[in-house]
């Protein structure tokens, strides 16, 4: 047998082949005899009411069997902590059908029920809205008079924290810029559109295929939305296609087929179209300023970071934007400010990196023009305020290798060859520039349990109910479990995405490596002893003395550490002692008290090349190097694609993302993929993933950190400081598209 | 997305009656991949399909005339790699390689390209009013998002552009347009098959609704030497063009003997403006004399709150797309 030594390793998805040969199965892939289609009707106005709705044509089509709306829905769940998922925000949670109100353009008014989804389809256009319409509100910029600061709970969501006196140091500092930022909307799109296929089993209970981040949170919502006991709800979402967040909280696809399972006691699939994807939350608009003061040799000196957002009317959405300015350098005086605009739209979601890829943006773009205004190394500046200590908090990080990915990553870019002056670098009709900025984000463990179970042929199963959005959550718990008993991979069999599996939290905030690895390791641990004690109980065993440090699992053997050829096969001592199967389970609990005397963050330090052609402002990213310092990596494969899609996001979503709203509509316009631009293939060039790594048992067990964010942060920042390196033009708004440079 | 019957059809003749009977609001389909997608958001909704992908419309040929034949249902894919079209017509090669994608490009038929409809956000979503998709209810471009709209030839009721590339190429090279209908067939300069919106901006071009587009004939003279397709767009591929410009040039020397120029993305039909090119002929080729053409060629341009950047971005597009067809540089 090979090694069976897997962490660290550059494992392939374990999962890669039944993605690519379309075995793994997808929540709108599912079906069950006599499966009904449900098609969503989407209102066609922002803000007002539904006068009339006729879907008496619709109903007289052969094969459809129902067209839910407000005026026919039956009785759910009153009280607004019902409707509340487990990341919800502040504030009182859209109710699908509640009432004949519009609370945001495309709210989903009908959902109509056919035997096919053509049909379905069909009959959704015979559906006859009639609405009385109010002139919506949906520009932050317009509404900036309605500002108000929130009082919001949600998971994560930090209050702004100031330190010092901003305006003394201010007005004091020799040297100061202040500027504006702006961002548009983005929205996720993840390949794969929501959709649930309900299962309606004859008892009454449902079993659920649900595009989510967390089967957990839908289980959850579904039982206190219908009132059903959670025994009768399993969910299950074994593959998912991409979510970003979009998948983290509960939507309307699933209430919908639900709702028409129950009702209709048939099995009910609800998928959502493309346009649809832009109808339930988006990473919303953002105004920023930012001012900063300092000593004419660099020393911050005064920082103040104040961002104005969007949310709905009928919750707080929040996310921790102008927090990181404070956590990024040394510097005494902090001023920081947040606030939201309500607005006739559906509620902002988290989405990859949320409030840092706006914030950290905004304070590296200034960071970037103080250093021009110093004339001083945008690298050097960075390191002359090195935060050796977490500010905000004044608390020790946990680790922090941010100097050695300056370091690695100027290197490896050649950032030391860089003329600082703008636009001196021409190749033909295209002006080269460089650009640098620096990325923050969190480590987080979260409580996680995970049970194991080993069978005398040698074969491991472990579960958790936690999920893989395509990050590798599979692989790398099939890794750790397979070296910590010493098994080969194919030996392992990693289940997730199942709610009657043991409690993960949602797979967000780049906790899940850290969180479900370590209750694996636990739950491996456990069948470790039991495996000894076993071993412990033969006549004149060799291990009788040995305690679970003293021995190794290998090979398929337990070994004594101090002499490797003292060994014992473990399905050879399961079968010797009559032994079929072992089962563990175990919860790994985060050690707070530990934990909150330490500030636990990733870091990055991001390099970027740009060509911008003069005259015509294309831009063209030619060269990315991101050194990352996210702790232990598990598996260099898996966690490089991490890397690698967070810059090509961050890329993205400086020259390209936007969704943009009409405001006479109150709705986004360019709802598809032909028109929302993402990045494609050919806007990629070469991308440099450096990892440089931690020793932390503090941010998590076994030393990992997280890389599911931290790719994307400050990308979009060194994209807009190398087009400024190149061209001279600082320009403060995203995306910046060509026409910005002419 | 509406329900519909489909037919087959066997041959040119069967094609052009099954799509005449007007109560079924009849369409024709070929690669599908524009009528599709304006079906299933229900800005269209014809009633019968008929599919004409089985007719003998799928060959490049000579012409007697020395130029080249494009089947009406060709791929744009096998247009753009046909090793005729690649080495005599390769301005209209790459215009068609600018567009779209690959798997795009395999299913896009030529017939079909001419007749895509607008891309405009309004005309594509029905909860919002729109003169061409429904006459009458308004235009929401015009004060509304209208960063991909046109420039030059815009009308009160419409500013939409017809989103083509290939047909920017084609518009060039003063190519024809074949079609066969009830009476009969006929030619169509290429010049006179799309129209501007004026007050019928339902209409996109001349074809009548029973009419078929048969081929597409090149003139003989190709511009192989001196070319250029330029295309600007927000992203570096798949993405509908803000701006294109094709230019070619006969060269004596450093004199200019003949000039074309067309733009894309700025207005309903791909434009041309035949006292723009006759300014160049003679001249020098000099950026100089790019400029004044580029100068003449938008007179009369008009912005929109979003798209007053199309005015100048056309200008320098011009020059440089010239200057890249002296070198035919990519
Ligand atoms: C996402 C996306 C991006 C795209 N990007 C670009 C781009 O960058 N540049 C570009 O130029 N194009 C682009 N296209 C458009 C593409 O080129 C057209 O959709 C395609 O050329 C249409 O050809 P088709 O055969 O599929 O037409 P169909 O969809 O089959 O038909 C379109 C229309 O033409 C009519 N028709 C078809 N054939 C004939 C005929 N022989 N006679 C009369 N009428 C006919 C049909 O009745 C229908 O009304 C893009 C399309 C998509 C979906
Ligand atoms: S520009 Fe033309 S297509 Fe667009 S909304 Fe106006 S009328 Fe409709």
């Amino acid at each position: 047998m090979a090694t069976t030594h897997y962490i660290g390793q550059p494992t392939s998805r374990v999962d890669g082949r039944a993605k690519v040969t379309g075995q793994a199965k997808y929540a709108a892939e599912f079906n069950a005899p006599g499966l009904l289609h449900g098609v969503v009707v989407s209102s066609a106005i922002a803000k007002g009411k539904i006068t009339h709705l006729d879907a008496n044509e619709a109903l007289q089509l052969e094969g459809v069997l129902q067209v839910f709306s407000h005026q026919n829905r039956p009785d759910l769940a009153w009280l607004d902590l019902s409707y509340k998922d487990m990341t919800a925000p502040g504030g009182s949670p859209f109710r699908p059908f509640y009432d004949e109100k519009i609370l945001f353009n495309q709210q989903p008014v009908a959902l109509v029920v056919a035997e096919t989804f053509e049909l379905a389809r069909y009959a959704a256009t015979l559906v006859r809205v009639q609405y009385e319409s109010e002139e919506p509100t949906t520009s932050l910029e317009a509404n900036l008079d309605d500002l108000y600061t929130p009082v919001s709970f949600k998971l994560g969501y930090q209050k702004p924290k100031s330190r010092g006196d901003f305006k003394a140091a201010f007005d004091q500092a020799t040297t100061r810029i202040e500027s504006e930022y702006y961002h548009g909307a983005e929205h996720h799109n993840p390949m794969e559109m929501h959709a649930s296929t309900v299962f309606y089993e004859e008892n009454g209970s449902l079993t659920i295929y649900d595009k989510t981040q967390g089967v957990l949170n839908s289980q959850h919502y579904v039982s206190m939305v219908f009132g059903l006991s959670k025994k009768n709800v399993r969910v299950l979402s074994p593959f998912v296609g991409g979510a970003f967040g979009s998948g983290l909280r509960p939507q309307y696809q699933l209430f919908m087929a639900v709702l028409a399972a129950l009702e209709l006691k048939r099995s009910v699939k609800v998928v959502l179209t493309r346009q649809q994807m832009f109808s339930f939350g988006h990473r919303p608009v953002t105004m920023q300023q930012v001012a900063i003061g300092a000593t004419f040799d660099g020393k911050l000196e005064a920082i103040r970071h104040a961002a104005y957002s969007e949310t709905s009317t009928f919750e707080d959405y929040v996310e921790n934007i102008v927090n990181w300015s404070g956590m990024m350098y040394s510097c005494p005086n902090v001023e920081q400010e947040y606030k939201l605009v309500q607005l006739d739209m559906y509620t902002p979601l988290d989405m990859r990196s949320p409030g840092a890829a706006t914030g950290v943006h905004a304070l590296e773009c200034a960071m970037d023009e103080l250093a021009y205004k110093l004339n001083i190394d945008p690298l050097e500046l960075r390191l002359r305020n090195y935060a050796e200590e977490e500010p905000s908090e004044e608390k020790p990080f946990s680790s922090k290798a941010l100097r050695e990915c300056y370091q690695q990553g100027a290197e490896r870019f050649g950032w030391a060859n860089r003329n600082p002056e703008p636009r001196s670098t021409k190749d033909g009709t295209a002006l080269i520039g460089w650009g640098m900025a620096t990325g923050m984000w969190d480590a987080m463990q979260m409580p996680t349990r995970a049970t194991a179970t080993l069978t005398s042929d040698g074969k491991l199963t472990v579960g958790s109910a936690t999920a893989d959005i395509g990050t590798g959550t599979y692989t790398i718990m099939t890794q750790i479990a397979a070296e910590m008993l010493g098994l080969p991979l194919e030996n392992v069999t990693a289940q997730l995405g199942d709610s009657s599996l043991p409690l993960a939290f949602v797979e967000g905030g780049s906790a899940t490596a850290a969180s479900v690895g370590t209750a694996v390791t636990y739950v491996c641990e456990k069948i470790q002893k039991k495996l000894l004690k076993l071993a412990q109980a033969a006549n004149n065993s060799p291990f009788a003395k040995a305690k679970l440090k003293d021995v190794t699992f290998s090979e398929g053997y337990l070994r004594l550490r101090s002499d490797a050829t003292v060994a014992v096969s473990l399905t050879e001592l399961m079968q010797q002692n009559s032994i079929n199967t072992l089962e563990e389970k175990a919860t790994a609990l985060p050690k707070l008290l530990k934990q909150s005397k330490y500030a636990r963050n990733t870091h990055s330090a991001v390099f970027v090349e740009v060509r911008v052609d003069e005259a015509l402002g294309s831009i063209l990213v030619t060269r990315v190097v991101s050194a990352i310092a996210a702790g232990r990596i598990l598996n260099p494969k898996t966690a490089r694609s991490q890397i690698l899609g967070g810059v090509v996001w961050g890329i993205s979503m400086a020259l390209e993302e936007d969704t943009f709203m009409d405001h006479t509509y109150g709705r986004f316009m360019n709802h598809n993929l032909a028109e929302y631009h993402v990045a494609v293939n050919a806007d990629i060039r070469d991308i440099d993933v450096i990892f440089v790594e931690e020793q932390d048992t503090i941010a998590s067990p076994i030393g990992v950190k997280g890389v599911g964010e931290i790719g994307l942060v400050g990308v979009s920042a060194a994209v807009a400081n190398a087009i400024f390196h190149a061209t001279g033009k600082r320009v403060r708004d995203l995306p910046i598209t060509l026409d910005k440079l002419l | 997305m509406n329900s519909f019957s489909y037919s087959r059809a066997r041959d040119v003749a069967a094609a052009v009656d099954e799509v005449a009977l007007p109560e079924r609001q009849a369409k024709f389909i070929a690669g599908g991949t524009n009528l599709l997608d304006l079906m299933k958001e229900n800005v269209m909704h014809p009633r019968h399909l008929v599919d004409i992908t089985h007719l003998e419309l799928n060959t490049i040929e000579d012409t007697l005339e020395g130029g080249l034949r494009l089947g009406a249902l060709v791929t744009n894919a096998d247009t753009a790699y046909h090793e005729q079209v690649d080495t005599r017509y390769p301005l209209l090669s790459k215009a068609i390689l600018a567009g779209a994608s690959p798997q795009l490009r395999n299913m896009a038929t030529n017939g079909g390209n001419l007749m895509q409809r607008t891309r405009c956000y309004y005309f594509y979503d029905t909860a919002t009013p729109c003169n061409k998709r429904e006459p009458g209810t308004g235009c929401s471009a015009i004060r509304g998002f209208n960063r991909i709209h046109a420039i030059l030839g815009t009308s009160e009721h419409c500013i939409a552009t017809h989103p083509s590339d290939m047909c920017v190429a084609l518009a060039a090279l003063e190519a024809k347009v074949h079609v066969r209908g009830p009476h009969g067939d006929r030619a169509i300069p290429f010049a006179d098959f799309h129209r501007l919106p004026g007050d019928t901006p339902e209409l996109d071009n001349n074809l009548q609704p029973d009419e078929l587009i048969t081929a597409i004939e090149l003139p003989p003279q190709g511009f192989a030497d001196h070319h250029s397709y330029l295309k600007l767009r927000d992203r570096t591929s798949y993405a509908f063009a803000l701006v294109s410009v094709a230019a070619a040039l006969e060269l004596d020397g450093d004199t200019i003997r003949e000039a074309r120029l067309a733009l894309g993305g700025v207005a309903h039909k791909p434009w041309r403006d035949p006292e723009a090119e006759a300014l160049l002929i003679g001249k020098s080729a000099t950026r100089e004399s790019f400029q004044l053409a580029a100068e003449k060629i938008l007179q009369g341009a008009k912005g929109f709150p979003y798209n007053e950047f199309k005015i100048e971005l056309a200008r320098r597009a011009i020059v440089r797309a010239f200057e890249q067809a002296l070198t035919n540089e990519k």
